[in-house]
């Protein structure tokens, strides 16, 4: 079952094709099963590949037929299964599996359940191209095409404006990196002259791409990258998106497509590791993300926007991992991440769910017991993002903090410190206003509460065993012996740069993470639930530093008045000058000509039979002349 | 003796389409040009084209000209004399008309200046060979014919037989 | 002896005839007869021209142009005749329903 592994992104994309050709034929339940069902399909058949690669083989490859041949150059449908990809794969089908199941509950009552099965077996299909190609160029049919799932599925309350506004940004600001990426593709056809990824590695590795060319390279590559990671300053998109349905948000923009930037630096890793200063660039920009995003989580009131920055941050941690040559380690957050963060994601609709639809956390408080399963498994995901001892992200992100202090790099450990606290507090700071404290939703909301059906507590509940336990698998704090198995499984494909740390810096090190994680959790008891007035009494003492953090320190106004308006305003001149009067004035001069000459035209017939006759006439003497003469 | 035949009936079919032109009765006419195309016959049968000569008598002069005979008698004969003459029309036709019988001429000088074909032909009496030929290499356009001729049946009366068309 | 070139000349003026006879002619009947003098024209220009074996192919081409002759000659009939229901004349100059 292991050799077909190349059915894993075309089970789901037949579906897709299936419910987007006879999409109203389909009952709501049909359309749910299929879709479901072809995901489940897709994670068997990448555990069975999976199976077969713990067992030791390096990689499963099957190239389907070239579709670009242009001179020298070809590109095909090659496919490759190998340890980096098997891990993307069985995140992705495997959240994307629980998200599947979740949905089928969380859009019961929707109005078009098969356009939304459509579209999120769609995005599997892309997403698995995009892990499972070996071609860069192939990768970039499944990238653009995760994007423009993005864009199907923000926007996929359409009637709602903000909901057509925010797919619509989140494709924009995506173009913004895309465009970068793609010179960066091209500056690797032109030098390297193939477009495997183990060609360009391996051209970077041994030289034969210079230092310059693979740094200009990897720097337009990772743009591409911030911008489909929603990474300082291209991060804009993603708080907006979250217009989206909410397990949309879990699969798309928390687990799978928003990390696909970190994938692509870690495919990348050969090329990243020859240019130093490209590196530089991505742990910068993640550790400065992290920090940042995480101080942006802070003010925000709307439940899914909270996840949303976080979300950017704990990427940003991922960036720092991948950029301090802990690749493995970036690997390991994403994977733990996409756990935890799917599971709040997912927690969270169920708190939206049983409210009807209330997102803001002002508007809610006390739903502790109301909702006894949600509770216990948000709660194991905020404990795992904020750093908790033995749960998963207390080890992912001790893995990446400790490369990036063993590096040398202390300033960006020291973001990563600060970031962590933040994220302990935010995290916090969302479970005691959303399910502590007196209840505050409207009279008549409040009598509705309810827990989920099972369809979508089952889901949580798988999640949130994975986000307790699966950071046990990149366990290494055993001084010593390197204990860590997710690390050694990809050590083939993601050799490993950074130093760890000796033995007592390393302790050291944990203690100060945990010390971190405490310190926010303290501090949002403090604040949240022991004097509940502080907030405020510390948003009117720091009036200024309040309002940058609301306004997300005004890059959205900044883009509007650099980038939005004057384009505005220079489409409406163009519109106005070139449009209306250059090319319709061209389009109706022409037509009026045609008019004119039509009417001329037409005095030539005249209707007689005779007429046309002399015509034939005069042209057979013609034609017969010519042919004499 | 085969020079006499042929002046005497080109004479009648150039004769015969003269009148035709000058006659202003469309009956007169149609029997004019059952005259012509009669003699025409005997021309394709000097020219040792007995099946030819057969085809043009019976089915031009007898079934055709016939049938041209029934379509004049259902209309009304004096609503088609001709009220007006476009002078500028007809003189420009005349022109044009002579002119391609000029070219016409030359051609014909041409053609049979370069093969100066003999006139005779014993291959062209021999029918069993124009009937092999019908069959054999001729045979999709026969066919074809034949399915023309079909379809021309039909549409005939899918247009004139229509009780409604009135 | 008759020169193929005399059978072709009165060919050509058949034809040049035909086409005189459509333009002089002001109903479509004869008109269309004019159009039949054509094609025999045509029938004679083929014989003529041809010489030895060549003549049966002529006469085989003569036999489908009759053919085709006689199919236009039913389907035009029939235009004319339901052209003249319609509008009680079939004078081509009051026929001018093409006019642009």
């Amino acid at each position: 079952m292991d050799r077909l592994f190349w059915l894993v992104p075309l089970v789901p994309g037949a579906s897709a094709l299936l419910l987007m050709l006879f999409g109203r034929r389909y009952s709501r339940r049909a359309a749910a099963w299929q879709a479901c069902g072809a995901v489940l399909v897709s994670f068997v058949l990448a555990a069975a590949a999976f199976a077969r690669l713990a067992g030791g083989q390096a990689a499963l490859e099957k190239v389907l037929p070239v579709w670009i041949s242009a001179g020298s150059f070809e590109a095909s449908f090659s496919l490759a299964f190998d340890r980096l990809a098997a891990v993307m794969a069985l995140v992705v089908t495997g959240v994307g599996s629980l998200v599947h199941v979740y949905s089928t509950s969380y859009m019961a009552d929707d109005k078009a359940p098969t356009r939304y099965f459509a579209f999120l077996n769609l995005f599997t299909f892309f997403m698995l191209v995009l892990v499972l190609a070996s071609d860069i160029v192939l990768m970039f049919v499944g990238w653009e095409g995760v994007g423009l799932c993005s864009y199907l599925l923000i926007g996929f309350w359409f009637d709602r404006p903000a909901a057509a506004r925010a797919g619509l940004k989140a494709f924009v600001v995506n173009r913004v990196g895309d465009a970068a990426f793609l010179v960066g593709l091209l500056v690797l056809l032109t030098q390297v002259g193939s477009s495997s990824f183990a060609a360009i590695n391996g051209a970077a590795r041994d030289g034969r791409l210079s230092a310059g060319l693979a740094t200009l390279a990897a720097i337009l590559l990772f743009a591409g990258a911030t911008g489909k990671s929603a990474q300082i300053p291209l991060h804009v998109w993603l708080p907006d998106a979250m217009e989206g349905p909410t397990p949309v948000s879990a699969l798309i923009h928390a687990a799978t497509m928003v990390t696909a930037g970190v994938y692509l630096v870690c495919r990348l890793n050969g090329l990243f590791a020859a240019s130093p200063a490209a590196s530089a660039v991505v742990a910068w920009v993640g550790a400065v993300t992290a920090a940042a995003a995480a101080a942006l989580a802070l003010v925000q009131n709307d439940i899914k926007r909270v996840l949303a920055y976080s979300t950017i941050s704990q990427i940003g941690y991922m960036f720092i991992g991948c950029g301090v040559g802990a690749t493995a380690a970036g690997l390991f957050h994403l994977t733990t991440h996409a756990f935890f963060k799917s599971l709040l994601f997912l927690a969270a609709g169920s708190v939206i769910h049983a409210l009807g639809g209330e997102q803001d956390m002002r508007r809610m408080g006390g739903l502790r017991r109301r909702l006894p399963l949600t509770f216990p498994a948000f709660l194991v995901g905020a404990l795992a993002i904020s750093g908790v001892p033995f749960l998963s992200g207390f080890f992912s992100k001790d893995a990446i903090l400790t490369s990036a202090f063993a590096g040398g790099h202390y300033v960006i450990y020291g973001l990563g410190l600060a970031a962590a606290v933040l994220t302990a507090f935010y995290m916090f700071r969302l479970v005691y206003l959303t399910f502590y404290g007196p209840a505050r939703m409207e009279p008549e909301a409040g009598l509705h509460i309810h827990e989920s059906p099972r369809a979508m507590t089952v889901p949580l509940i798988i999640l949130a065993v994975l986000a307790a336990v699966s950071g046990l698998v990149g366990l290494r704090v055993l001084p010593g012996e390197p204990a860590d198995l997710f690390g050694r499984f990809l050590e083939q494909v993601l050799p490993r740069t950074g130093r760890y740390p000796a033995p007592p810096t390393e302790i050291a090190l944990i203690l100060a993470a945990t010390a971190s994680a405490l310190l926010g959790i303290g501090l949002a008891f403090l604040f949240y639930r022991r004097s509940p007035g502080l907030p405020a009494r510390l948003a009117g003492r720091f009036p200024g530093a309040y309002r940058l953090l609301v306004n997300g320190y005004y890059v959205d106004a900044a883009y509007d008045a650099v980038v939005v308006r004057p384009l505005v305003k220079g489409a409406g001149w163009t519109y106005r000058n070139l449009d209306l009067r250059l090319i319709d004035g061209a389009l109706n001069g022409s037509a009026a000509g045609a008019d004119l000459a039509g009417r001329g035209l037409s005095a030539v017939q005249s209707g007689l039979v005779r007429d046309y006759a002399l015509a034939f006439l005069l042209g057979t003497v013609i034609f017969l002349g010519v042919v004499l003469l | 003796m085969t020079l006499a035949v042929f002046v005497v009936l080109s004479a009648v079919c150039v004769a015969a389409v003269a009148a035709m032109i000058l006659s202003r009765n469309p009956a007169d006419n149609a029997l004019f040009l059952v005259v012509a195309f009669a003699a025409l016959g005997g021309l394709f049968g000097l020219l040792d084209s007995p099946f030819a000569a057969v085809a043009q008598v019976l089915v031009y002069a007898g079934a055709i000209m016939v049938l041209f005979l029934f379509a004049v008698m259902m209309f009304d004969l004096r609503r088609l004399e001709p009220r007006s003459r476009k002078r500028v029309r007809l003189g420009l036709a005349s022109a044009l008309a002579a002119l391609l019988l000029a070219e016409l001429a030359l051609a014909g000088i041409r053609i049979s200046g370069l093969a100066g074909p003999a006139w005779r032909s014993a291959e062209a009496r021999d029918m069993a060979r124009l009937g092999r030929l019908l069959f054999t290499d001729y045979l999709y356009p026969l066919e074809i014919s034949a399915l023309l001729l079909m379809a021309a049946i039909a549409g005939a009366l899918a247009l004139a037989g229509r009780k409604d068309a009135g | 002896m008759i020169p193929p070139l005399a059978f072709f000349v009165l060919a050509a003026v058949l034809f040049v005839l035909g086409v005189v006879a459509f333009f002089v002619k002001k109903d479509l009947l004869t008109q269309f007869m004019a159009v039949e003098v054509m094609l025999n024209a045509g029938n004679l220009a083929f014989l003529a021209l041809t010489a030895g074996p060549g003549r049966a192919n002529a006469q085989a081409i003569v036999l489908f142009v009759i053919a085709v002759a006689a199919a236009e000659a039913v389907v035009g009939l029939s235009v004319i005749v339901l052209v003249f229901r319609r509008r009680k004349s079939i004078r081509t100059d009051e026929l001018r329903d093409l006019k642009g």
